[in-house]
């Protein structure tokens, strides 16, 4: 069966810690970073599970600051 | 398979639209502000109008809508937006002009530019933020704010007798026989956000081919100014703010 598999870059400079792409994320892949801040002082969005986004794109059209890219490929 | 192999240019789906650029938002972490920037941006981009295309900007949190987004815009003096643009889109009938205003610019000080130029019919997109709030002066009292709601300017809740009724500016236009399509949406969610893409995406087909105006409100949020956080209130617009701004097509007048 073909698989989707999914990847993210986010852009933590311009990351403002809103929080609002980790509740997107259905699979939760997501967190604030616990003990790091940015050059702006936000704690900033991290992915802390790897190999199961399956770039659904959710946590990228959340976002307000568009941080966030996403690839997605299909293996079969 | 690895992430390197991932993350190819033929695999992108979803990135920052080309029309937005790198300088930093000032909204506030959260804000609904940034979505609906998006949301334009990607609108013209999927239309093409890119170099055809005048925004009016307001006077509120979004009067520097200009510095992110890389279309003409005109900075309009508070609430007199639509005043503007019924000047660009006469003289520039081959233009998409729109409107980006919050609910102090569009539905306080510019009630009646707003009203008389939707009742004219002018061929114009209008894009509402309605927060119930005035965010960017320090969450003062707006005409939106719903009965009960605490802001700077009524601490103990807004009380109709002594601040009198939230008004539905959007259910006025859709009164109007200028207006062809108004709409209310959000952003809370990722649904919503593609159904309040469709709303914009409309709004300013409609615009372009002349049908008459069209007005969408976007609910959305203002954590800052409602002391809350993203999460919670989005979590509070459901809530509180759905009931009594109903989600949905107020009037679509088709062809």
């Amino acid at each position: 069966m073909a698989k989707i598999k999914g990847a993210i870059i986010i852009d933590q400079e311009r990351c403002k810690g809103c929080n609002l792409c980790v509740v997107a994320c259905p699979l939760n892949l997501l967190a604030l970073a616990d003990r790091e801040v940015n050059k702006k002082g936000y704690r900033f969005a991290k992915q802390i599970v790897k190999d199961v986004c399956n770039g659904c794109s959710s946590c990228a059209i959340v976002c307000p600051d568009g941080c966030i890219t996403v690839y997605k490929k299909k293996i079969d | 398979m690895t992430e390197e192999e991932i993350i190819r240019p033929e695999n992108l789906v979803y990135k920052k639209p080309t029309l937005m650029n790198d300088r930093p938002m000032h909204y506030c972490p959260g804000c609904s502000h940034g979505v609906v920037h998006k949301l334009v941006a990607e609108v013209i981009e999927e239309m093409g109008m890119e170099e055809k295309t005048v925004g009016i900007c307001p006077v509120g949190c979004a009067v520097f809508a200009y510095n992110y987004l890389d279309i003409d815009w005109i900075e309009a003096a508070h609430g007199r937006a639509p005043a503007v643009a019924t000047a660009i889109k006469r003289l520039w009938n081959d233009r998409l002009v729109f409107t980006y205003q919050g609910d102090g610019d569009l539905a306080c000080i510019g009630t009646a530019e707003t009203i008389h130029a939707l009742n004219r019919g002018e061929n114009i997109a209008v894009i509402f933020i309605n927060n119930a709030i005035y965010g960017m002066t320090g969450g003062q009292m707006a005409p939106t704010t719903l009965m009960g709601m605490k802001t700077a300017t009524c601490p103990y809740g807004r009380q109709a007798d002594l601040h009198g009724y939230p008004l539905k500016i959007t259910e006025i236009a859709a009164t109007l026989q200028g207006t062809c399509y108004v709409s209310r949406q959000s952003v809370h969610n990722v649904a919503a956000i593609r159904k309040a893409k469709k709303a914009i995406r409309k709004a300013f087909e409609n615009s372009m081919s002349g049908k008459g105006s069209s007005l969408v409100e976007i609910v959305s949020t203002c954590n800052a100014g409602w002391k809350m956080s993203p999460e919670k209130a989005n979590k509070w617009m459901e809530e509180n703010m759905f009931p009594f701004y109903p989600l949905g097509d107020l009037k679509d007048i088709q062809p």
